[in-house]
């Protein structure tokens, strides 16, 4: 213990001795902090973004364009009906704490998440899973209730991540995983720092010796952070407003790409006046895309058309579906009577939305429908607009990766929207193993969407990086929450 | 006195008792559920239910809040449901960021409150005391949040000289005092235009005493007068106004640290609040509230000891 | 006395200029304070837009004219509901005396305890953010300040000899207090009301900063300055403008109450004299 302790000790004196300068630390600004250390165990997104893939691994892992890669599973088979997945597992992978990886911690991560009185955030991933098997150290076998062709994706996610059943309990505070990075320090409301595993398999690969997480909610103090130098990189700059000087600064790469947040005018299809389609499709002809980007992205957004990323690969431009055009827009209000009525506008407590929500304001209000703006805490829409469904209009972005099915919710959910024909068609998606084909069926939920103008559908949340210049490494857009930092470079 | 002691300190307790049920009833109205908050929009029912029954949020409200009042006995403050550690934990961690604040910026309302209002008392009717008083009516209506933007907006946006909000932490003292600066400057700037008024009119006061006269009359020097007559004595009702203004001055970092940032207490109230993170929010408020509470309480005992007969006024 | 003193000139100067330019904008604004065109944002002050355009292209001058009525509506009901119902308890408490007095005094001890801004938040979020809530909380601050000051001027005035005649002659504590006690407190109590108007208008612009005040499209300073605190590097100007009105219209209810407390203090009076 004593031994293992001064070793490390010496070990952190002499990489100092070697490397005075640190010059393979990188400090990485981030708006959002954690809330604990463990992706298991709560859905705040700021965990994945920073532990995920990094501190954890999960069986798989995705690529920049969201393409499922092995991780701590180095190959697996499916069996014929789809239903049996069988994981090979690496050799060699350990973690932080010096205990050995093997097929049991992964029987033991799945069977904690979905057990009875979990609080695994997601239960996507694991109401298909049947049963979890280790026939043997190195292989695991999963069988689920029906084919899901999202489920390999779905693994790879900080939700799946594989922990310890030694420290499991533990990880909200002191995270252990088998990850290239492990936990330093964490000081509320400043900092988390890791450090580089030495003992993980492909530790000779990993550039970075230290990564120093820095929380600067404020974004004027981010932009003079950045321009001081006291942060290296922010690959998600959160404000559009401010990223014009560093494209004109030559010490900065700005680099503008997705993420998978599709920022929508969501209305509540169960309640009049929204569950008649003529009113809907008023909506969308009455919202003008550019201006609203142009007002509260500053310009630096994609259009959408429909629930689907642009990035993504099967992303079809519906923008035109119901073009911008405010007299068409009178025209279907006054002809379903609901012009000169008003509705409510809840908008939670974030930039994107309550920016857009003035211009929405403005854009309806000429089109003929009063809109009233309710800025509300988040804790207050979570309850009340996404739990309870009662509001009128909001704006909000769903940053998960494949959600079109929560159009497949049914009515219960906050949309208030049922079609037994998406259902079907997503259903179809589901459980479709050929990836062209998939795509095909995703275009034409995608179609249906927009054409029934389900929301008034927005634009792309984007994710604004910016780098010292040199940087390398960062992905431009974002398939997943997470950013994996083993192909991180200073220089 | 030892009565009136006692009177006042039970007072004060049942004061913070029933602050206490006002908080944590009218966090137990806010509609927003901490489990569902905490969780976000992509976690299940089950999650939530989940984590509700681990959070204890499942058991009747009077129940949590009985739990929470003979925890407070034990010095326990409570879970925070957000961050998943005690209360005491989290009021710790950031107890040094808002007490540094405070004291800097007491410590800078102190130093130019009681030294304008004795240059402004010296040089009554001239210039000088017009243009502290212009001061002191500046800086008693400027929003303090206002003020802490032009700072920023000038220090730290033109003359790039200091960082415009965050806190880097007491590991780099420099750095750390320097993010200080301006946060401090904009607590004591309105509170010491105050201290300058009171000081100002005290000290006037005094120097119209008939003693004053006297001594001023026996040829004692304008200074020398000052110093030894009018100081000591138009110090008593300035040393109470710098006790009332501790409670100002803490209570003031809640504004204060949210427009620049700083991971303190004043920042963690408003998020507690937001994230319905109940027992966060109950410690703090009562922390800010004993700050307060506790000041005025010293102020009035200050007062009996240097005036018993004042005992049963403040009665 | 030389004429009227500076301070209570200059502030009813600037709260009959913030007076005129609220009832002004109910009429006419340069421009649609809410009208909507991003192509224009950012403009530097011109004959068409004196102050300038906002980020998304409002006419600044509109935008701050129009919020001076938001400001002085919440100001005036909020130190009116809590002046009114104050002043009762502080009258209440100092004619019956006794555990009601206490009672009243105690619960005011409590409202001063509470970090007002803490209170403030709470109340608007539990009743959800709006106008008349905006209003409510202020109301709420301003209850025990007014029942205090009442409650103590009112005690002097129960110690004076024609109110102790008043009650030989068998006129009961409300007679009194209506008869006697209230006029001659009025004063105080609108020096008070004033420098609260200052008080109220400096809350209603913190509450609005925190986003807990008047919705949007009605314009409000503290909105605006919170609103342009991240544009501080492209457009300072727009955390000036609405700042500076926040500031001017307390330095002039502030300076007007204060002159107004000059006035009627002898003892104040008599300072200056000795001095």
């Amino acid at each position: 213990m004593h031994s293992t302790r001064l070793t490390a000790l010496a070990a952190a004196l002499s990489a100092a001795l070697v490397h005075p300068t640190l010059a393979e630390t990188i400090r990485i600004g981030m708006q959002q902090e954690p809330t604990v250390l463990d992706p298991t165990a709560d859905a705040t997104a700021a965990i994945d973004v920073m532990l995920a893939q990094n501190v954890y691994e999960s069986l798989t892992t995705v690529g920049e364009s969201g393409e499922v890669l092995p991780q701590l599973a180095e190959s697996w088979t499916i069996s014929e009906d789809g239903l049996v997945y069988t994981f090979s597992l690496v050799e060699g992978a350990s973690f932080h704490d010096g205990t050995t990886f093997d097929a049991e911690d992964v029987v033991f991560s799945f069977d904690r998440a979905r057990a009875e009185g979990s609080v695994n955030p997601s239960a996507g991933i694991w109401t298909s899973i049947e049963s979890v098997a280790a026939p043997d150290p190195q292989t695991v076998e999963v069988r689920l209730t029906g084919p899901d062709a999202f489920f390999l994706f779905n693994l790879a996610q900080g939700d799946a991540s594989i922990v310890a059943p030694e420290s499991a309990e533990t990880n909200v505070t002191a995270p252990i995983g088998t990850g290239p990075f492990k936990y330093e320090d964490w000081t509320r409301g400043d900092r988390l720092v890791l450090t580089a595993f030495d003992g993980h398999r492909n530790a000779e690969t990993v550039a970075l010796e230290r990564v120093e997480f820095r929380f600067v909610a404020d974004p004027a103090a981010a932009t003079a952070a950045l321009l001081a130098e006291e942060i290296d990189a922010f690959p998600s700059f959160p404000a559009p407003e401010l990223v014009d000087q560093f494209d004109l600064d030559p010490r900065f790469d700005v680099v503008l790409g997705s993420s998978e947040g599709e920022v929508i005018l969501a209305l509540n299809n169960s309640r009049a006046p929204f569950d008649t389609l003529e009113v809907r499709q008023g909506i969308a002809h009455a919202i003008d895309r550019d201006e609203i980007i142009a007002g509260a992205m500053y310009g630096r957004a994609k259009p959408i058309g429909s629930f689907y990323p642009p990035h993504g690969p099967a992303h079809i431009d519906l923008t035109g579906t119901y073009p911008h055009d405010a007299a068409r827009a009178t025209e279907l209000f006054e002809a379903a009577d609901v012009s000169g009525t008003e509705v409510t506008l809840r908008l939670p407590p974030f930039p994107y939305a309550t920016r857009s929500g003035e211009i929405i304001q403005a854009q309806l209000g000429a089109a003929g429908l009063n809109v009233a703006i309710e800025s509300v805490e988040w804790g207050f829409w979570i309850d009340e607009v996404f739990r309870n469904g009662n509001y009128d209009m909001t704006v909000i972005a769903h940053t998960s990766p494949n959600d079109l099915g929560n159009f497949a919710r049914g009515e219960d959910y906050y949309y208030g929207f049922q079609s037994d024909a998406f259902d079907a068609l997503w259903e179809e998606i589901r459980t479709e193993a050929d990836p062209e084909v998939r795509n095909a069926l995703l275009q034409d939920a995608q179609r249906y969407l927009a054409e029934k103008a389900v929301h008034g559908f927005l634009f792309q949340l984007p994710r604004l990086g910016v780098y010292k210049a040199g940087i390398t490494g960062f992905w431009a857009n974002s398939p997943v929450l997470y950013q994996p930092l083993t192909d991180v470079r200073m220089n | 006195m030892r009565l009136f002691l006692l009177r006042r300190s039970l007072g004060l307790v049942a004061n913070l008792f029933v602050i206490s049920v006002i908080v944590f009833v009218t966090m137990n109205v806010l509609p927003g559920d901490p489990a569902a908050t905490v969780l976000g929009i992509d976690a299940s029912e089950e999650a939530i239910e989940a984590l509700r029954v681990e959070l204890g949020l499942d058991r009747p409200a009077w129940q949590r809040y009985g739990d929470w009042v003979t925890g407070l006995f034990r010095g326990d403050f409570g879970q925070s449901y957000f961050f998943r550690v005690p209360v005491a934990e989290l009021i710790v961690e950031r107890l040094p960021l808002t007490l540094s604040l405070a004291v800097l910026g007491m410590a800078l309302t102190v130093l130019a409150g009681i030294l304008l209002g004795v240059v402004a008392a010296a040089r009554h009717g001239r210039s000088g005391d017009w243009l502290i008083m212009l001061f002191s009516q500046i800086g008693i209506a400027i929003p303090a949040f206002w003020l802490s933007i032009l700072l920023v907006l000038i220090f730290a946006v033109w003359l790039r000289w200091l960082p415009p909000g965050g806190f880097p932490g007491w590991d780099e003292p420099r750095l750390a005092l320097q993010s200080l600066i301006l946060p401090a400057t904009a607590l004591a700037l309105v509170q010491s235009a105050v201290l300058a008024r009171v000081t100002r009119s005290s000290a006037l006061e005094v120097m119209g005493q008939d003693y004053i006269r006297t001594a001023r009359a026996k040829g004692l020097s304008h200074g020398r007068v000052l110093r030894a007559h009018v100081l000591p004595n138009a110090l008593i009702p300035v040393i109470t106004i710098v006790g009332l203004q501790v409670g100002s001055v803490v209570t003031g970092t809640i504004v204060i640290e949210n427009v620049f940032y700083l991971p303190g207490l004043g920042r963690l109230i408003f998020q507690s609040i937001a994230n319905r993170d109940l027992f966060v929010v109950q410690g703090l408020v009562l922390f800010f509230a004993t700050v307060v509470v506790t000041a005025n309480f010293l102020v009035d005992v200050a007062y009996v000891i240097i005036d018993p007969r004042l005992e049963d006024r403040l009665e | 006395m030389r004429g009227l003193p500076i301070g209570l000139a200059l502030g009813a100067l600037l709260v009959g200029l913030l007076g005129v330019t609220g009832l002004l904008s109910l009429v006419w604004t340069p421009h649609d304070p809410a009208a909507i065109d991003v192509a224009l944002r950012f403009r530097d002050p011109s004959a068409d837009h004196p102050l300038g355009t906002d980020q998304l292209g409002r006419d600044m001058l509109s935008r701050l004219m129009a919020a001076s009525v938001n400001t002085l509506v919440v100001a005036f009901l909020a130190v009116a509901a809590g002046g009114l119902i104050g002043v009762a308890l502080g009258l209440m408490a100092s004619a019956l005396g006794g555990w009601a007095e206490a009672l009243v005094m105690r619960a005011c001890d409590l409202g001063f305890a509470f970090p007002a801004i803490l209170l403030a938040v709470m109340l608007s979020t539990a009743f959800g953010p709006s106008l008349g809530n905006t209003i409510l909380a202020i109301a709420f601050i301003n209850v025990p300040v007014f029942a205090r000051v009442t409650r103590g001027a009112a005690n002097q005035i129960w110690a004076r000899d024609f109110v102790t005649a008043a009650r030989a002659l068998g006129l009961s504590g409300a007679e009194i207090t209506w008869r006697h006690i209230l006029p001659n407190i009025a004063p105080l109590l609108i020096v008070q009301a004033t420098i609260e108007f200052a008080v109220a208008i400096l809350a209603e612009a913190a509450l609005s900063y925190l986003g807990l005040g008047a919705q949007p499209p009605t314009p409000s300073w503290g909105r605006m300055l919170s609103e342009a605190q991240t544009l501080m590097f492209l457009a300072p100007d727009l955390a000036i403008l609405p700042g500076l009105c926040i500031f001017l219209a307390v330095l002039g209810f502030g300076l007007l109450g204060d002159g107004l407390r000059d006035l009627t203090d002898p003892r104040l009076v008599r300072a200056r004299v000795n001095a």
